[in-house]
């Protein structure tokens, strides 16, 4: 994680289009996006990304860029949620007169309050004692959550209707694209939001807080001080993301803040990669699409979600962001092209030995899942009974072969990479 | 009420003993590494699940032995090629992984095992009442799970503190370094202790299985509770780590069966609560409702006020 979140140029001669291209690029995308993709599904799967890729770069406001591991943190997201969803009843039992738009605001300063008390005495440490805090008041909440029936409303959770606020040009929310562009429209700012603070000496300093606390006091800042801002933006900015998550679906209920929700943020933003400010975006937008897509194809997707959680921890702790950046100096050198070869031949055996491995576990949990005497199963189309010996040995065949080739081709990539980033002797071993 | 405290204590015991069982292999293996295995409990579960397939086949004996043993011997491979290859990546990525590989054996178990409870059952020569006390019965499966416990307990001190093994665990434990120097494979020393704390692990849910039942949802039960133990217990601390065990599985027992609420004292305190405010479940909540939340309370005071836990020396 020494890989500091953005090397710093001189921001005063970065051109225009460098310093704003992103963003404007995001903008077009966000809005063109559900022309592209217009089925009902599509929206629905776009919603609960830019809700997830809220909380994931809140999430990394502490992981990635304050140092601190947190096991709870659903429960500003929870929260957020839980006190929009109030707003949204309070508007419509006309309480209150507000807009909907503006109720995910209301989440985000619960969950600042919430971060506030909590972190105040949570962040004195970091490491495995802020950790086993943040696991401790997680478990707390969620269990309290279920005692307090009055705001929690017990396990049925606490239901609103989005569509009963007053109507502002014409929008009352009925329909799930204009949900959309409320969280497209809250993505961008609060993307920007945190981007920006990332920027700040503030940002700045939550790194070096990370990396050394000891020096960051030298310097004269607390870093108590430091990790109870981040800790409080992060809260924030989960507790807009919460309430978005109210909005989007109507309802909140104890899941929303419990560990489960917890370890699933921290699963995004990991497999995205830590170290770099798009990585929780990457992340949550491939764990959404692992969730909604994959469990259409298989009930064990969770044991896949798992097993890349897993492998990822273990050989590519930087993230897929990381792994993409690792190929910057090689692009800059232009050398991409002596890489493509040794890819190809890498990856081809290693996608058969994936299929075949798939297609092993596919079939087990069809033998013991299905009903008592149907044997028959289809896997990408081809049908096939599980009960006689070809299906077994050409996934095991693929499984086999597909590793052996693919081992006998690590050190032709090994040796590839090293030709590709050969003056950059820093970056030699990097490879995974 | 006697009868009720009597039989509190003796299922705070059993849990408490049950849950030191746990608690022992992950402060022993956080002293050495430095890691708290979010893991731990998930052997635990996988204990159960071996114990029971065996039992399927053999019985419920051979299970005893056995199983522990299988769940050992995975500890060890995983913190071989596991653990110790993520090392290099920091302390927050190991616990990561841990956290990881608790989901991941979850996630496995529920697609070997299926996601419904197995019918996991203690040996039929146990299904009997030890004893009846006021018309209670005490099953004898219970004493022996405290007997188990307690054998366990008793040979893990010895072994630490009278053995040479226990003397070169205790030395590569606080001097690592040193203790390679005088020609210890430190490093096989740490695996076999991991190996033995999963298997600590695993005998737990060999005989917490039946009791407890068997479901894939076991390990987040007890996982979150057994770190609380160790936390509260202090970091490393084998003594804390016992006091803790039956604070905590004590202050279950009696929460559960101790049947007062708010509403009791505010009575005798003759104060009558409005039952139509946001705060009308503060008013009614009973001491079993809580009952849940008790350890994690008392794991957020322990570490806002004492953070090295009851024993420990050491924060982190």
């Amino acid at each position: 994680m020494s890989e500091i979140t953005n090397t710093q140029t001189d921001e005063i001669s970065v051109p225009f289009v460098k310093r704003f291209g992103p963003w404007i690029f995001l903008a077009i995308g966000l809005i063109v996006l559900p022309y592209i993709f217009s089925s009902n599904i599509a929206v629905y799967t776009m919603n609960l990304m830019g809700i997830f890729i809220i909380f994931a770069l809140a999430y990394n406001m502490l992981l990635g860029q304050g140092g601190m591991l947190s096991f709870g943190h659903a429960v500003y997201f929870g929260l957020g949620g839980f006190m929009s969803v109030h707003f949204m009843n309070y508007v419509e039992a006309e309480v209150v007169v507000l807009p909907m738009f503006i109720l995910p605001i209301f989440g985000g300063i619960i969950g600042l309050i919430f971060a506030f008390i909590i972190g105040s005495f949570s962040t004195r440490r970091a490491g495995t004692v802020f950790a086993m805090i943040s696991l401790g008041v997680g478990e707390l909440i969620a269990a309290c959550s279920l005692i307090f029936v009055a705001f929690f409303g017990g396990e049925e959770g606490v239901t609103g209707d989005r569509t009963m606020g007053p109507e502002i040009l014409g929008i009352d929310f009925a329909q799930d694209i204009e949900v959309y562009y409320l969280i497209a429209g809250w993505a961008f700012i609060t993307i920007g939001l945190m981007y920006l603070f990332s920027r700040t000496p503030m940002g700045r300093m939550a790194n070096a807080v990370r990396d050394n606390d000891e020096r960051a006091e030298f310097i004269g800042y607390s870093q108590v001080r430091v990790r109870l801002v981040s800790f409080c933006a992060s809260g924030f900015f989960a507790g807009i993301a919460g309430g978005l998550f109210a909005i989007n679906f109507e309802i909140v209920t104890e899941e929303n803040l419990n560990a489960l929700t917890s370890g699933v943020v921290l699963l995004m933003t990991y497999i995205g990669g830590v170290g770099f400010f798009v990585g929780p975006i990457v992340g949550a937008v491939i764990f959404t699409l692992l969730q909604t897509l994959l469990s259409n194809y298989t009930e064990i997707w969770q044991l896949y979600v798992g097993l890349l959680f897993v492998l990822t921890v273990m050989y590519v702790p930087q993230g897929l962001t990381g792994l993409i950046a690792m190929h910057i100096p090689a692009y800059k050198m232009k050398r991409m092209s002596g890489l493509f070869v040794p890819y190809l031949r890498i990856g081809v055996p290693s996608a058969i030995m994936v299929a075949g491995m798939a297609g092993f576990l596919e079939t087990v949990h069809h033998v013991r899942s299905a009903a008592v005497g149907e044997t028959m199963m289809s896997l990408i189309g081809i049908e096939f009974d599980t009960h006689t010996v070809v299906p077994w040995i050409i996934v095991c065949g693929m499984s086999i072969s597909g590793g052996f080739f693919a081992k006998s081709q690590v050190s032709q990539l090994r040796e590839a990479w090293d030709t590709a980033n050969a003056p950059q002797t820093s970056n030699e071993g990097a490879s995974s | 009420m006697f009868e009720l405290i009597f039989f509190s204590l003796l299922n705070g015991i059993v849990t408490g003993l049950l849950l030191f069982m746990l608690a022992s292999g992950l402060t022993l293996i956080f002293s050495m590494m430095g890691v708290l295995n979010f893991a731990h409990a998930s052997f635990y579960m996988l204990g159960a699940y071996f114990a029971y397939t065996i039992s399927e086949y053999v019985g419920f004996w051979p299970g005893l032995i056995i199983a522990p043993v299988l769940v050992g011997v995975l500890g060890a491979l995983i913190e071989r090629y596991g653990l110790r290859y993520v090392h290099r990546w920091g302390h927050v990525a190991e616990l990561i992984f841990t956290f990881g590989l608790a989901f991941l054996i979850e996630e496995v178990v529920s697609f070997i095992w299926g996601k419904e409870t197995k019918a996991y059952q203690e040996p039929e020569i146990l299904q009997f009442a030890l004893f009846t006390f006021f018309g209670q019965d005490f099953p004898a499966y219970k004493a022996f799970m405290i007997f188990i416990s307690i054998a366990i307990c008793i040979a893990l001190l010895l072994v630490l503190t009278r053995t040479r093994i226990g003397l070169i665990i205790q030395a590569a434990i606080s001097h690592p370094n040193m203790t390679a120097m005088l020609g210890h494979n430190v490093p096989f020393v740490f695996m076999g202790v991991f190996g033995v704390g999963c298997a600590l692990a695993g005998l737990a849910g060999v005989i917490a299985g039946p009791a407890l039942t068997t479901f894939p949802g076991m390990a987040v039960v007890l996982g979150s509770i057994v770190f609380v133990i160790v936390v509260v217990g202090g970091l490393g601390s084998l003594g804390g780590a016992f006091v803790a065990s039956l604070i905590i599985g004590l202050m279950q027992t009696f929460a559960i069966s101790l049947d007062y609420s708010v509403s009791d004292i505010l009575s005798v305190l003759n104060i009558t609560p409005d039952s139509e405010g946001a705060l009308r479940d503060l008013w009614t909540l009973s001491l079993p409702q809580v009952a849940p939340i008790l350890p994690y309370l008392l794991l957020v005071l322990i570490l806002i006020f004492r953070p090295t836990g009851l024993f420990g020396k050491r924060e982190s």
